[in-house]
């Protein structure tokens, strides 16, 4: 066991600076107007640091250096910039801990999710771009004994990314990584929840990367969002986050006729059928901890399992060790790395996971463990910490169609496979599942049943590079992750040549 | 008719605030992920409701020019048999809603509709 000290104080591994500017053209510059926003921490609910508050101005400025950068950026060999992103990860990896606490201490998340899941994830996420860009070939393909369409990869231009919270590091990896190896430059705009954690990243990585490639400005979604999403020299936005900012962001592409990729969340269904109670072997034991993957990361994942489907015929009994499971859950201070479940994100955060667990008793859903807020006691009192949370009730049920984004469970039971499908269908997302059986027919048939873009089998929430990530139905537009995510940040160029040396014939 | 939305007396306060900054304003109702469940408010013009969105209510709030209150149609479905309270509360939201740079985040608190009002919007209570 280790409690990392709160960074600041003596004897932590890391500690973040009093104020961060935003990082354009490669280097720090104050934003044009002046002004800056305090930074939270969950663990505690005090400020520890102020953020440059970026306006349309600031956005302006980190779009030119993106074009400035990008002359030369998207001309260099696919070998320079796999060298380039491999020495990020090396570097990543040489600060793990550094990371790792920076990140925990922004976002309340434990710190054994950030040593072991987080920081390692995002550095294997580059390694596979270095690799997956090396790799990438284009196409020829001979039309006649005359002429080849020839197919190239080219980079978009500057592209604007904005992030989530839930993973500040991570999600901005995911969305970062691809676009590097394809030669883009970035304009990145974090959380104004989790401001910080990236710059931390960068401050690592700057001497890495060409000035102008990479540009995070920070602020308001209304005030540096809004204004990124919109701009008319960026020639693709992504975006994670939720519905209606979605087709906000959608809306402003359309006026500017680029491409989005969109995340947008879900509510999966995690789905346990009879034979998963035929042993309690180690099998069953890995079914129990699928149940439980709701606490991951406090519930603030996309793809939470939150709604927990079990066949009727073995309800009662599979329910009373998976609860016994999830009173194992240990809370605490998200530096100690025993620490299981951390704090929300933020007070909002916190506020609306509350409101949540009310309407969720007055729709009449039985509250079978948590159902409130935890006090941790000493300096933890201030932050922002929930039970975990298990609700029996029915799939028409607002806890069981709305991303709650915190540890509740929704759990219900079904009358064998054809229920199963189709509760686990009827919601409006579509972007995670979980789907547990002995038997591998039945496991693939409703894998595929399922209507999500990532159907995890006899596993939850695993996230390799090398496996495609995105939504159907309304969580989202695109992938994230996988060898193809770089076609969402590149052209396709096709030159198509004759060898003919003579007219067609028609003039 | 009952009304569907209200608003706190602090949502109203800050909703006058920010009109003085921003002019007219609306909601939308998002779901989905991150700040997901949460009521976005933008300048009358920033979002474009369409056919997919249900008006649930023209707020009125003194001093205010009236506040249309939207919601996609496919997610009121889920909703429709809850009343709800637009709050406020500490904190920095995200997605594009105007409140955020205040430090404040609208939030709404719900509520069962009863039998009479069911009936009065014509939804049929569940089973």
């Amino acid at each position: 066991m280790t409690v990392y000290a709160n960074p600041g104080t003596d004897g932590a591994v890391f500690t973040y600076k009093p104020r961060y500017d935003h990082f354009i053209g490669g280097e720090y510059v104050a934003p044009v107007k002046g002004q800056y926003f305090e930074n939270p921490t969950p663990v505690t609910g005090q400020n520890f640091t102020e953020i440059a508050r970026g306006t349309a101005e600031d956005i302006d400025r980190a779009v030119d250096a993106g074009w400035k950068a990008f002359d030369a950026w998207g001309k260099t060999s696919v070998a320079e910039r796999a060298v380039i992103l491999n020495k990020i990860a090396d570097r990543m990896e040489e600060n793990l801990e550094l990371l790792a606490v920076a990140e925990t201490w922004e976002n309340g998340k434990p710190v054994r999710e950030t040593l072991n899941a987080d920081i390692p994830l995002a550095i294997d996420h580059f390694r596979y771009f270095a690799g997956a860009i090396r790799a990438q070939e284009g196409g020829i393909s001979e039309l006649n004994n005359d002429t080849v369409a020839y197919h190239f990869h080219e980079p978009l231009g500057v592209v604007g990314q904005i992030i989530p919270w839930n993973f500040p590091i991570l999600m901005a990896v995911w969305k970062l990584a691809p676009a590097l190896a394809a030669g883009n430059c970035i304009v990145l705009k974090p959380a104004e929840q989790t401001p910080a954690s990236i710059h931390v990243w960068m401050d690592l990585i700057k001497d890495l990367l060409p000035a102008g490639v990479l540009n995070i400005v920070n602020g308001f979604g209304i005030e540096a969002g809004a204004p990124l999403a919109s701009h008319p020299r960026i020639r693709k936005i992504a975006f994670t986050g939720e519905t209606t900012t979605g087709r906000l962001i959608m809306q402003y592409a359309s006026e500017n006729l680029i491409p989005v990729t969109l995340e947008l969340g879900g509510k999966s269904p995690n789905v346990f059928f009879a034979d998963v109670a035929d042993e309690k072997d180690s099998f069953y034991d890995s079914a129990l901890e699928g149940f439980t993957f709701f606490a991951l990361n406090q519930g603030e994942v996309c793809t939470c399992p939150s709604r927990a489907l079990v066949d009727a015929s073995i309800y009662d009994g599979f329910v009373g060790d998976a609860l016994e499971r999830v009173k194992l859950v240990k809370q605490g201070n998200p530096l100690d790395t025993d620490t299981m479940i951390g704090a929300q994100a933020s007070n909002d955060q916190l506020e609306k996971i509350l409101s949540y667990m009310d309407i969720g008793k007055q729709e009449g859903a039985k509250l079978l463990i948590g159902g409130e807020r935890s006090d941790l006691g000493g300096e933890l009192s201030g932050g922002y910490y929930v039970q975990p949370t298990v609700f029996e009730g029915t799939n028409s049920m607002r806890i069981f169609q709305e991303e709650i984004f915190g540890p509740v469970l929704a759990l219900t039971k079904f009358n064998g496979y054809d229920e199963a499908i189709e509760i686990a269908n009827d919601t409006l997302y579509g972007l995670g599942a979980g789907v547990w059986s002995r038997s591998g027919t039945q496991l693939y048939r409703a894998g595929r049943a399922i209507q999500a873009g990532r159907v995890w089998s006899n596993t939850y929430h695993q996230y390799p590079a090398h496996a495609a990530f995105g939504g159907y139905k309304q969580s989202g537009i695109g992938r994230e992750n996988h060898r193809m995510m770089l076609d969402h940040y590149q052209q396709t160029k096709n030159l198509l040549v004759s060898y003919a040396n003579k007219a067609q014939g028609f003039f | 008719m009952s009304p569907r939305v209200e608003v706190t007396s602090a949502a109203a306060d800050m909703l006058r605030h920010l009109a003085e900054q921003h002019g007219p304003l609306m909601f939308h109702q998002s779901g989905g992920c991150c700040d997901g469940s949460s009521p976005m408010c933008y300048p009358v013009g920033m979002f474009r409701t369409g056919g997919s969105d249900v008006l649930l209510q023209t707020l009125e709030i003194d001093g205010l020019a009236p506040i249309e209150f939207y919601m996609s149609a496919s997610q009121f479905e889920y909703w429709k048999y809850t009343h709800l309270t637009v709050d406020l509360v500490d904190g920095r939201g995200s997605g594009f809603s105007v409140e955020a740079p205040e430090g404040k985040r609208f939030m709404i608190r719900s509520r069962l509709l009863t039998d009479g009002e069911l009936e009065e919007y014509g939804v049929e209570a569940r089973a």
